[in-house]
């Protein structure tokens, strides 16, 4: 047996993870697998419970996003009923989700990225975090801390909870309108929030220059991307059909129904993982690796409604080859193009008078007995697909989380950072830090992905040739 | 009701009362509350929840203050220390009896259940909870029983009785196993007897009856059945 070391739980991913490397005869590695090892049944539980219950059970399955889940089980229901929203109610469900993105991207990049970035990914562990970020860079530590709130606020200004606000939902639009009150109060903190974006943006790209090391071996590998876009190939989060592009910038399928996801989206398993391996179609097992999230969704875009985002996009895809981004590190960045895109869509619904509209509910019972429901969340493409009986009770669940989609793409890019890093059969903390990092980058949601609950623990496992284990760290 | 008038002492504080008065409602009418779930202004008590219970003076037992009435002399306590931990251990055998999970209950914030636990410090539920499976009666065209929340409190059944005057639920089974039931045990949708007047839903305290779609805010409205008997004697 190996020796096991134990290093301090610095841990900025959420879930809880296993990896394990394996050698050749040779020694040299020959693939990573990422494990994810808990397990949460949603899907089954759910079965019998009212339709109109799901929004705010599925939402459980994640803290940090649960408005993605919200809205793809709203319109999942939207389906069930066979109503179409209100126009107010959907303005206020795309500004919600225009916080939640705003938010959870903020989290990411501030909260749990830029320790990374900021302060060196050798940096010590103990200092490489929030706190330390605070200590050395105070003003950006507090302008991401204030970009996250903005973000928050957008949710409970509207939907009367920052985390769970489940009450607000309904099949068929919402509970309740945006008082002007709110609205005004939002619309004061959007020039605050545009300038910290912009600024992160100016020095984000000021340091990708000294990563190019991470922008080149990070996950930079050729998979399909996956993501919704408007009916003229825009950038889109809430509505919209499914594109899919490769890696050399073709359009390889367009404008694809989302509700019919399982015509070109199949899912595998395996004996190792809880989280499921979707894959494209057309492509095959396990060929058909694709990516989802932010770095997808530039990807899939071929251009943003709103000004300053269309710039940011435009610039953006230079680092690509026909306009597409293959480093897994980039999401980064994307992360902030979306951030931006989001303040500017906000501000446009913000301003928008219909936004104080007093119809936000459509109100019918169960018309169809299936639905599906489709939203980008942070992470990237959320599927929820319910049935139910004639009187509304769910007899049957799928949800495709954001984070599963990438599932194929995390054992690529983990095993493209062991290749590199592993040297010896040994691991050392250098290696260690940067196989966290790249996980860290596709910023994966583990409790979401396998609807699983737990604290995140990484456990790296290297394996040789006969299958015993030569090294390992937890942390 | 006799016009002769008992005084007794609760909490220490002397009250004179009508003879035949319940220990509660001579505790209620004077400002001295005392937590309970089955208890309600217009029906009949059934003395099923356990949460009024008080100590009287000079005997060892508990009494359940909505069906004990008050005599000469009687001292009775509401709020000791014992009866503080049992009626927490009751709150915490009702959350453990069957699947309440407030997070996505209809009733989250406005359940009586919930307010109760939150009242008395009930942060953790020590017996191990019994998580039952009821199948949801969604038959009816808006009510909606779903079992597994049901405190077995008999509110809905005498509001029907008593109030509506249809007896279209009642109860079946014994014990843990005890259900609310409509007419001989159909599914709601097909009574002949419910009237669809929503009372039910009204005074259920949690969220085991409720109207689809309704926002329990709007639907919860205990004082229903004082209302309609007030409005009667006019």
């Amino acid at each position: 047996m190996g020796k096991e070391i134990v290093i301090n739980p610095v841990t900025r991913i959420e879930g809880h993870a296993k990896i394990t490397i394996h050698l050749d005869d040779d020694a040299a590695v020959k693939e990573a697998r990422f494990h994810v090892t808990d397990f949460r049944g949603f899907e089954k539980f759910c079965e019998g419970r009212p339709f109109y219950e799901m929004p705010n059970i599925t939402a459980r399955s994640c803290g940090i996003c649960p408005v993605s889940h919200l809205l793809a089980s709203a319109k999942a229901c939207d389906a069930i009923v066979g109503v179409n929203a209100p126009k107010t109610a959907v303005m206020l469900r795309r500004l919600i989700h225009d916080g939640q993105m705003i938010q959870s991207n903020a989290l990411n990049l501030f909260h749990l990225s830029f320790p990374d970035l900021l302060l060196g990914m050798d940096a010590d562990p103990a200092e490489r975090n929030i706190f330390g970020l605070i200590a050395k860079q105070p003003d950006l530590a507090r302008q991401g801390i204030r970009l996250r709130k903005f973000g928050q606020e957008l949710i409970e200004k509207v939907a009367g909870k920052r985390v769970h606000s489940a009450d607000w939902i309904m099949p068929g639009g919402a509970k309740w309108p945006l008082s002007k009150e709110n609205a005004d109060y939002l619309r004061g903190n959007l020039p605050e929030a545009m300038d910290i974006t912009l600024k992160t943006l100016a020095l984000f790209k000021k340091c990708l220059a000294e990563f190019a090391e991470e922008v080149q071996n990070f996950g930079n590998f050729p998979t399909y991307y996956l993501g919704l876009v408007t009916a003229k190939g825009g950038l889109e989060l809430y509505d919209g059909n499914i594109r899919v592009v490769d890696a050399g910038g073709k359009i390889v399928a367009d404008q694809l129904d989302p509700a019919r996801y399982y015509e070109y989206i199949g899912e595998a398993v395996e004996p190792w993982s809880y989280m499921k391996f979707p894959y494209y179609k057309p492509l095959g097992y396990p060929e058909g690796v694709y990516r989802v999230g932010p770095l997808a969704r530039l990807n899939v875009a071929s251009h943003c409604d709103t000004p300053l985002a269309n710039e940011e996009l435009k610039e953006f895809k230079k680092l690509g080859k026909n306009g597409v981004v293959q480093s897994t590190f980039l999401y980064h960045y994307a992360r902030l193009v979306e951030i931006l895109f989001c303040i500017e869509k906000a501000k446009l619904l913000l301003d928008d008078p219909e936004i104080l509209s007093e119809r936000v509910s459509a109100k019918a019972f169960v018309n169809n007995y299936e639905g599906v429901g489709v939203a980008e969340a942070p992470r990237g493409t959320l599927i929820h697909h319910y049935k139910v009986d004639p009187r509304g009770m769910m007899t049957w669940a799928n949800m495709i989380i954001a984070t599963e989609h990438n599932n194929l793409a995390f054992n690529k890019a983990i095993t493209q950072v062991a290749k590199k890093y592993v040297k010896s059969k040994q691991l050392n903390e250098g290696m260690l830090n940067r196989v966290e990092a790249v996980i860290r980058a596709f910023d994966p949601c583990l409790s979401c992905a396998t609807h699983a609950v737990g604290q995140m623990a990484l456990d790296v496992q290297l394996i040789d040739a006969e299958g015993k284990l030569v090294d390992r760290k937890t942390r | 009701m006799s016009n002769s008038t008992v005084t007794l002492k609760i909490d220490g504080v002397e009250i004179t009362v009508p003879e035949g008065t319940m220990i509660l409602k001579a505790a209620t009418d004077n400002g001295i509350r005392i937590p309970t779930l089955c208890a309600l202004e217009g029906l009949s008590n059934s003395g099923g929840c356990r949460l009024c219970l008080v100590e009287i003076a000079g005997s060892p037992k508990l009494f359940a203050a909505c069906i004990t009435p008050v005599s000469s002399g009687m001292v009775v306590t509401t709020n000791s220390e014992r009866l503080k931990e049992y009626r927490k251990m009751t709150v915490q055998l009702l959350l453990s009896e069957r699947t309440h999970v407030c997070s996505v209950c209809v009733a989250n914030d406005h359940c009586e259940l919930q307010s109760l636990a939150n009242e008395l410090g009930v942060d953790h539920v020590m017996f191990e909870r019994k998580w039952t499976d009821y199948k949801i009666d969604s038959t009816h065209d808006f009510l909606v029983i779903d079992r597994n929340r049901c405190i077995l409190c008999t509110r809905c059944i005498r509001v029907c009785d008593e109030i509506e005057g249809a007896h279209t639920l009642d109860l079946k089974m014994r014990g843990k196993d005890t259900q609310v039931i409509m007419d001989l045990d159909n599914n709601w949708g097909v009574s002949c007897s419910c009237t669809s007047c929503r009372k039910c839903a009204k005074v259920c305290p949690v969220g085991a009856i409720y109207v689809e779609e309704e926002p329990l805010a709007r639907t919860k409205h205990k004082e229903i059945a004082e209302f309609l008997l007030a409005r009667r004697r006019r």
